[in-house]
Formats: structure tokens, C-alpha cells, sequence
């Protein structure tokens, strides 16, 4: 079944993006989108790390990233800069130190464009694998902090104040966002990330009525992106990575237009004054 | 510190510095099942920081905190910026920290008069919708604990009445132990076991009887609070018929407001005769 390169492209993908969708709508609604670009661009840091000392790719970008995140808390706490000051430190300072690695370790070549735009075609069983165990893993923890950190995103005073535990959920939110872009590093590139994980959380916004249900529906316009751009991408012969994201961006602009609504037919019904008013002007 | 079988949260002296800059030093207080104590001050004088003290929100620097374990405790604070990205509706948001069934949501919003508001989108509420909303979801479930900042804000007059009748109303009923913050002196003060005068520490703390008399109470409130407390503490005693043509004369404006007095001052009967 996974002999195909393509198979396996689309069963990774879609993993990812399932998984990615509830952690994706904790990022929108946490104003997180630049804390993700920060993650993402570490994690350059994180393969040169792992090709210097010789080790796997994927945990060493994980605890780079996760690494970056305890920094990040660590730095807003003692530090009078404001989050968005202290993120473009941290995202530029850790790519700009990847990079320099990279330059100095003139015995390797790398592919910097397979991780700056992801290599989902060469995809392999393990990479399958690690997507979908490590992707199970993420929904259960995220499932178990689901109300401590739901309700410190509405209110952490009131969360801390009615005996949750959200400094606990938030720290926990963060290994998982490490984790999740140590994953998602291989199949849309270091700078594509936090577009698989926002898009798809803004599209499903405007169909939803509660979190959980616009969790859902993230995942599956997140899925429905990553098969698309992928069809797109074996047809017109372009990137796999940035396809997955302009299928995911048209899902969003379609999301934007008019819907046939029956919403206002039914208060046209209720307020027949009000529209033979606005007619007869 | 004295903490009894009933006492639900004790603070021993206790203050919270942050920046070099103490927002609030030597506050003595506690809470116990069935009492409400009231916290007034002027603005900055560490009204909310006291009961994030209280809460454990916010950690002391200095003195002693002593919290039940595991009490149910809801809170109404001060500030909540609403998210807009998140569709949250009223339902969803009263379960928000403990899953509550409908039929106690239904209970609790009819309590708030906000019937009509449980499947509207948080975001679409106004200031005061959102305020009763708040006071709905922390009433949910009968909290043994009850911390309200500024629980009226934005309320409408009426309302603002019926909200504070409301409150009086679930102590009586539940029994739980209430922390208020308030600035509406007149309306709250009747309804108070213990008043406790905020100014960057405690500057006077008892009865609102007791309190009215304070002249530091005097002096940081000035003389028109001072007397609205005092007439609240005539009209409990009924004594001087004077009181009962100043009440009268003032009640033309706030008619209302002397029926919960009344109530309040059955209450305070009922009390007596346990």
C-alpha cells in the first residue's frame, strides 16, 4: 500500500494536518501565530544541531524548539521587552545561528530548500510512523489539558482562581507545539509551518459554534488541503509544500465569500418593515 | 491566624510587592461559610489585589494565606477581554472550568434574567449581558466560595438592584462564603456582614455600623459616604421616626432600593432568632 511515493505522501500529510488542527485553533485564539514562525525558524538551528553532533533529526529539532519555548518564558518574565520584541530576537537569532553552523560545516551538504519548503514526496514508512504515533500522542496530552488550557485562553485568572492548572497546561501546550513542528519540519518546509497550522484554524472559524467543533473542522480543512495540494502538485509539476498551502488558502478565501444564507431569509421573515424600508429608500 | 472550621480563606498580614512598589501591605481578613465581606477603597488601593490574594491567583510577598482545600470557588473578575477568534456561546462558556448540564445553565441564566442569551455568541453581548452572564457562570453549580469584582459594572440601575438582591439571595440559600468588591457603597454595604477599608493597607474593617463611624472611613470616603452607611445603620434599627422621614424623602428617587432593606433587615431577624 506504501509503495507508491505518492501514497505515502498523502497518508503523512494528512496525518499532519489532523493532528496540527486543534493545536493550530489554540494558536489563533492565543495570538501564538508569531510564537510558531519563532519554533519553526529554530528549528534550522535544530538540523544543524543534529547533522553537527550527529543525531536524529526530528528529536533534535524537538528539543531546540522546545528549548526556545522555556527561553522565550523564561525571557518574558525577567525581561521589560514585550513578546513580539523578544520572538523576532529569538526566531532571527536562532535561524541566523543555524545558518552560520551550516556555513562552518563545510564536510556536509545539506538541502537547505528541503527544509525551508519540506520534502513530503520523499517521505518514508518511518516518517509515517513518528507522524501518526507522535500525532496520537499529541491529541490524548492535548485532550487531558483540553479544559485547563481552553479556559486559561478565556481567562487565566479564572482558571488559576477555580483550581485548574493552566501554568502546567501552557508548558505542556508548548512541548507540544515543539513537537508538532519537529514533525511537520519534513512535509511543508521550516518556513510553511505556521501556515498549515493557522490557515486552516482561521477557515474553519467562521463555521464553527464552539472550540471543540472548530477544532474539528480545522482538522479536516486541514486534511482537505494537504490532499488537494497534493494532487495539485503530481498535476501541474509545482512544489509539494507550497501547493498544500494554496490549497489551504483557497479553502479560505471560498470561506470569505458570501455563503447562500439562510439566516437572512429567515429575519428578512421576521422583520418584513425593516426590508421594505431599506426597498422603498 | 484564626482559622476555624468554617473559615473558607484567612490572610494574616499580608501584602504583594512587585516592581519595588507595594500595592498592598498588612491586610488582615477572612471569609467564612455564609458571610459576605465587602472590600471598599478608592482606585489603586488594592481592592482586586487582596482578593487575587484570596484567590491564590496572586502569590503574597509577605504574611500568612490559609485556603480550604478543595473548596468550590467561582470568580467574577474585574476585567475579561473576549477573545474574538474563539466561538464561544454562553452555554459553552458557563462550562467553562466545570462541565455544568443544561438544566442548572437554564437555572442559573433565568437567576440573571438571561434566559434569552443561552446560545448567543459571548462576543455579541453588551457590557452589562456580559456582566450577568459572568455573575451566572459563577453562581453555577453552588460554589462554597465566591470572590465578585465589581460583579455590577455596566449593569442597568434596576438591575444593578435585582443583582445584588441576587447575591444576597445565594448566600442565604447556599450558604457559601462571599467576596465583594464594590464601589456602590449604598446598595452594598446593607447586605455586608464585614466591611474592610482599603487604602494600600487596611485603614478601618468591621461592621458597616462600625465602619460609618471610622473617621479614617471619614476621611478617605468623605462625609456623604460616610452618612449614606450611617443611614443604612438608622434604618436597621428603626428607632427615630427623623430616620423614617429621611428615608422616605430619599426613597422617592430609590424606590427600590428600600425593599431589598426590608428584606435585608428580615434576614437580619431571621439570624437573630437561629
Amino acid at each position: 500500500m506504501f509503495d507508491d511515493f505518492f501514497t505515502r505522501a498523502v497518508v503523512g500529510g494528512v496525518g499532519l494536518a489532523l493532528f496540527a488542527g486543534p493545536l493550530g485553533c489554540f494558536i489563533v485564539w492565543r495570538r501564538l501565530a508569531y510564537f510558531g514562525d519563532t519554533l519553526a525558524h529554530s528549528a534550522l538551528l535544530g538540523v544543524a544541531m543534529a547533522l553537527l553532533l550527529d543525531m536524529n533529526i526530528t528529536l533534535t529539532v524537538f528539543i531546540i524548539s522546545v528549548v526556545v519555548s522555556m527561553l522565550l518564558i523564561l525571557l518574558q518574565r525577567k525581561s521589560v521587552l514585550t513578546s513580539d520584541a523578544l520572538l523576532g530576537l529569538l526566531a532571527h537569532g536562532t535561524l541566523a545561528i543555524g545558518l552560520v553552523f551550516l556555513a562552518f560545516m563545510t564536510w556536509v551538504r545539506v538541502d537547505l530548500m528541503g527544509f525551508l519548503f519540506g520534502d513530503i514526496l520523499a517521505i518514508t514508512v518511518e516518517d509515517i510512523a513518528v507522524i501518526w504515533f507522535g500525532g496520537i500522542t499529541v491529541v490524548i496530552i492535548l485532550s487531558v489539558i483540553w479544559k485547563s488550557l481552553l479556559a486559561s485562553t478565556v481567562s487565566y485568572e479564572i482558571a488559576v482562581a477555580e483550581g485548574l492548572k493552566p501554568d502546567l497546561a501552557n508548558l505542556v501546550f508548548m512541548v507540544l507545539m515543539a513537537g508538532i513542528i519537529a514533525i511537520a519540519m519534513k512535509i511543508v518546509g521550516v518556513l510553511l509551518i505556521t501556515a498549515l497550522l493557522i490557515i486552516p484554524a482561521a477557515t474553519s472559524r467562521k463555521f464553527s459554534v464552539s472550540p471543540e467543533i472548530m477544532a474539528v473542522i480545522a482538522s479536516i480543512f486541514g486534511a482537505a488541503s494537504v490532499w488537494l495540494g497534493l494532487e495539485g502538485s503530481l498535476k501541474w509539476d509545482t512544489p509539494a509544500g507550497p501547493s498544500i498551502v494554496v490549497a489551504a488558502l483557497a479553502f479560505f478565501i471560498i470561506s470569505l465569500l458570501p455563503l447562500p444564507k439562510f439566516k437572512r431569509q429567515e429575519n428578512e421573515k421576521h422583520n418584513p418593515s425593516s426590508a421594505s424600508e431599506v426597498s422603498n429608500q | 491566624m484564626n482559622v476555624g472550621k468554617n473559615t473558607l480563606v484567612a490572610i494574616d498580614n499580608a501584602g504583594l510587592c512587585i516592581s519595588n512598589k507595594w500595592l498592598v501591605r498588612g491586610v488582615t481578613m477572612s471569609v467564612s461559610t455564609g458571610e459576605i465581606v465587602t472590600l471598599v477603597g478608592p482606585n489603586g488601593s488594592g481592592k482586586s489585589t487582596t482578593a487575587k490574594i484570596a484567590l491564590g491567583v496572586m502569590v503574597p510577598s509577605e504574611g500568612d494565606l490559609y485556603r480550604r482545600e478543595n473548596a468550590r470557588v467561582s470568580y467574577v473578575p474585574q476585567k475579561l477581554p473576549i477573545n474574538w477568534t474563539m466561538p464561544l456561546r454562553v452555554d459553552r462558556f458557563i462550562s467553562l472550568t466545570r462541565v455544568v448540564d443544561k438544566k442548572e445553565i437554564k437555572r442559573v441564566l433565568s437567576l440573571t434574567e438571561t434566559e434569552h442569551l443561552y446560545d448567543a455568541e459571548v462576543r455579541t453581548l453588551s457590557g452589562g449581558e456580559f456582566q450577568r452572564i459572568l455573575l451566572a457562570r459563577a453562581i453555577a453549580h453552588s460554589p462554597q466560595l465566591l470572590v465578585l469584582d465589581e460583579p455590577v459594572q455596566g449593569v442597568d440601575f434596576n438591575g444593578e438592584i435585582a443583582l445584588y438582591k441576587l447575591i444576597e439571595k445565594i448566600r442565604s440559600e447556599i450558604n457559601c462564603g462571599i467576596i465583594l468588591v464594590s464601589h456602590d457603597l449604598h446598595v452594598v454595604m446593607s447586605s455586608t456582614d464585614r466591611v474592610i477599608c482599603l487604602n494600600g493597607h487596611v485603614c478601618c474593617s468591621g461592621t458597616p455600623a462600625k465602619v460609618a463611624t471610622d473617621p479614617a472611613f471619614r476621611t478617605l470616603f468623605g462625609d456623604r459616604a460616610a452618612d449614606e452607611l450611617a443611614f443604612y445603620k438608622h434604618q436597621h434599627q428603626r428607632e427615630h421616626p427623623s430616620d423614617q422621614l429621611l428615608k422616605n424623602g430619599i426613597n422617592d428617587g430609590y424606590g427600590a432600593s428600600s425593599q431589598i432593606n426590608k428584606k435585608i433587615t428580615r434576614h437580619i431577624k431571621g439570624k437573630q432568632n437561629v
